[in-house]
């Protein structure tokens, strides 16, 4: 039976698609505290991808990867009540500030790390930047070919994968050799829901960061259930040039950061009253906007 | 001075509307830096591109045209633009915020350790004071979008990487032929010299391209709808102005998010940009990767149930009520007064 080493790059992100009004501070910057913290959607588009060759091919292996602070690590928490067989939290200050680039040297200084990989699988792009730029680069860094805007993977046969692609204009059908990047498209199959008996196995999975400051002393557990230790991975435990990591490997940076002050125009403000639309009708068929 | 390059696309022989608006915007930003533009055309059969290309104020157009580079595929169309980056040394590079561009654009940034910023809404020329190195930059390319849920808009350089690169989505610069008798010239690339054969590792089985039945872009009025509008049974509401006025309906992010309307009417900052006479965002608060998207519209009516909407702040008018109220009586009333 084959047998695939599958990657699923994933992030934490704010959901910046339920950003209410308290989102900003008063002096412009972000209030993180208020926007809840989700698994990038379409990240979970990939997830459910791996797990579906996972499905063909059940000896397959499935970690996943993120980048993030402490808390990402419910990401990998995660995964594993979806099915993931286990994952790697790559969390340091020295990651902080990164752009896209210096992101992706991270991972692909992690990815390099881990084994030999068949596949690694990401979402297009996560929702706070919308770049869909660090699954490309990662496969540069790793001198891997990559496959963007997938949306179902067709066949995994031996040495090579066959994938539908959504383009913004038509659909293509590619084959490709492995190893590979693929990043998924949000039109992908939602991902499966969490498995209660995972729930019950994987529940306790937690950091080393997190033991400590839970202050629980798992060490019976984790030693007949080595699989619930998170991985935790700092700078340290991978190899890097220091000069391409966070703010000083970014060739990109934020020159400003504005509010967004809106030039109020003279509105004219009306009610849903009946005579009210009815004037402001005859006006535009008048003006010749509509008619 | 080392010049502005345009990655374009083609497809069918044709230049891509949103490379004729790079070139376009390349032009404006080449003329600034009182540099040259440049251009890359890369695939298959382009005897003919140049006539299309070189009108934009385009003074050296690159072709690379061999059968094997038409549909576009990663590895072989990276290897070029790379390799002639590496030879021309661009200080600035555009590239199309389309599947093509996004594939392209991070590899090739990778590869050159060089900056990115995606979906652009503006390109300006600055200067830029670094406090901690005291030092001066002067004429760098602010790279300008809406960033993190539209509540900010951020201002990115690159001061030391080039080329300073950026992507920006179809629509949003506009358009326009500097010269039908534009000298440039044109210079064939010797293939096999930028892109090797194990670069062509992909089949491509079988490909199929349309081009949206729906066109929104070019609609004289568009009904929008965003999350407010509530429910796909309101949502037909907003169809049946659009047929009534001869427009066609658009969505916000979050109607698509939720399913409400399909992906190909999104507008926005991470969708298409419309410039109609009249746009009726029903049920839209109107954050600003939304209005980077409509905010040029001549007029704009606002229809939202919160009087505090940021939308109303640039609209025409602005009607306080409920979207299932209202446009059936803009239905009724268009009706007995446009006779």
């Amino acid at each position: 039976m084959k047998a695939y080493n599958i990657i699923v790059l994933a992030k934490q992100v704010p959901d910046t698609r339920n950003v209410g009004k308290d989102a900003m501070k008063a002096d412009g910057t972000i209030n993180r505290a208020v926007l809840p913290a989700i698994f990038n959607p379409e990240d979970l588009n990939a997830l459910e991808q791996a797990l579906r060759i996972k499905d063909q091919f059940p000896e397959s292996k499935i970690n996943i990867l993120t980048m993030g602070p402490g808390r990402a690590a419910d990401i990998i928490r995660e995964g594993l009540y979806r099915g993931a067989d286990g994952g790697i939290l790559l969390t340091d200050r020295a990651f902080a500030g990164s752009d896209t680039l210096a992101t992706s040297y991270a991972i692909g200084q992690a990815l390099k790390k881990m084994g030999k990989i068949d596949m690694i699988i990401a979402g297009r792009q996560a929702i706070d930047g919308d770049t869909a730029q660090v699954g490309p680069q990662v496969a540069e860094k790793l001198g891997m070919l990559q496959i963007t805007y997938v949306e179902e993977v067709l066949e995994v046969t031996d040495k090579t994968v066959t994938v539908k692609r959504r383009l913004e204009n038509g659909v293509e059908t590619a084959k490709c050799p492995m190893p590979l990047v693929m990043t998924v498209n949000g039109s992908a199959p939602d991902c499966r829901a969490r498995n209660a008996k995972r729930i019950m196995k994987f529940k306790k999975a937690r950091t080393v960061t997190e033991l400590q400051k839970e202050n629980e002393d798992y060490t019976a557990l984790y030693n007949e259930h080595p699989d619930l230790m998170i991985q935790e991975w700092t700078v340290n435990d991978i190899e890097t040039d220091a000069s391409q990591l966070g703010l000083t490997g970014s060739p990109t940076k934020v020159k400003t950061v504005e509010n967004v002050v809106l030039q109020a125009k003279d509105s004219k403000v009306i009610s849903a009253a009946d005579d009210e639309i009815e004037a402001m009708m005859v006006e535009l068929i008048k003006s010749h906007t509509i008619g | 001075m080392s010049s502005v390059f345009v990655y374009c696309e083609i497809e069918d022989g044709q230049v891509a509307d949103v490379s004729q608006e790079l070139l376009t915007k390349g032009r404006t930003l080449a003329n600034e830096l009182k540099c040259k533009l440049e251009a890359i055309a890369i695939g298959s059969k382009l005897d003919k591109v140049g006539d299309q290309i070189i009108p934009y104020g385009v003074d050296t157009l690159y072709i690379a045209d061999d059968e094997r580079l038409f549909p576009y595929q990663t590895l072989p169309h990276t290897s070029i633009v790379v390799n002639l980056f590496k030879e021309q040394k661009p200080q600035i590079a555009l590239m199309g915020a389309s599947s093509i561009g996004r594939d392209l654009g991070p590899r090739v940034s990778s590869a050159l350790h060089s900056g990115l910023t995606a979906d652009c809404t503006s390109l300006v020329i600055g200067d830029h004071y670094d406090k901690k190195q005291d030092k001066n930059y002067e004429n760098l390319l602010y790279q300008i979008r809406p960033a993190f849920g539209g509540n900010i808009i951020a201002t990115i350089i690159n001061p030391d990487c080039r080329p300073q690169m950026a992507t920006v989505r179809e629509g949003v610069m506009k358009k326009e032929i500097l010269d039908p008798k534009y000298k440039g010239k044109v210079v064939k690339l010797d293939v096999a010299k930028y892109v090797s054969d194990e670069d062509f590792v992909v089949e491509i089985i079988e490909r199929h391209m349309e081009k949206s039945k729906v066109n929104v872009k070019g609609a004289p009025i568009v009904v929008a709808g965003g999350y407010g509008v509530g429910s796909k049974e309101n949502f037909k509401l907003l169809y049946d102005l659009a047929e009534v006025l001869g427009g066609e309906v658009g969505a916000s992010r979050a109607a698509v998010d939720s399913g409400l309307a399909s992906h190909e009417r999104q507008i926005g900052q991470t969708g298409i940009t419309v410039r109609p006479k009249l746009y009726i965002a029903c049920g839209i608060s109107g954050q600003i990767q939304h209005r980077a998207g409509m905010e040029e519209s001549a007029q704009i009516i606002a229809i939202n149930t919160d009087p505090e909407a940021p939308i109303n702040a640039i609209a025409d008018y602005v009607i306080t009520g409920d979207v299932a109220e209202v446009i059936p009586k803009m239905i009724k009333y268009y009706k007995k007064n446009s006779k």
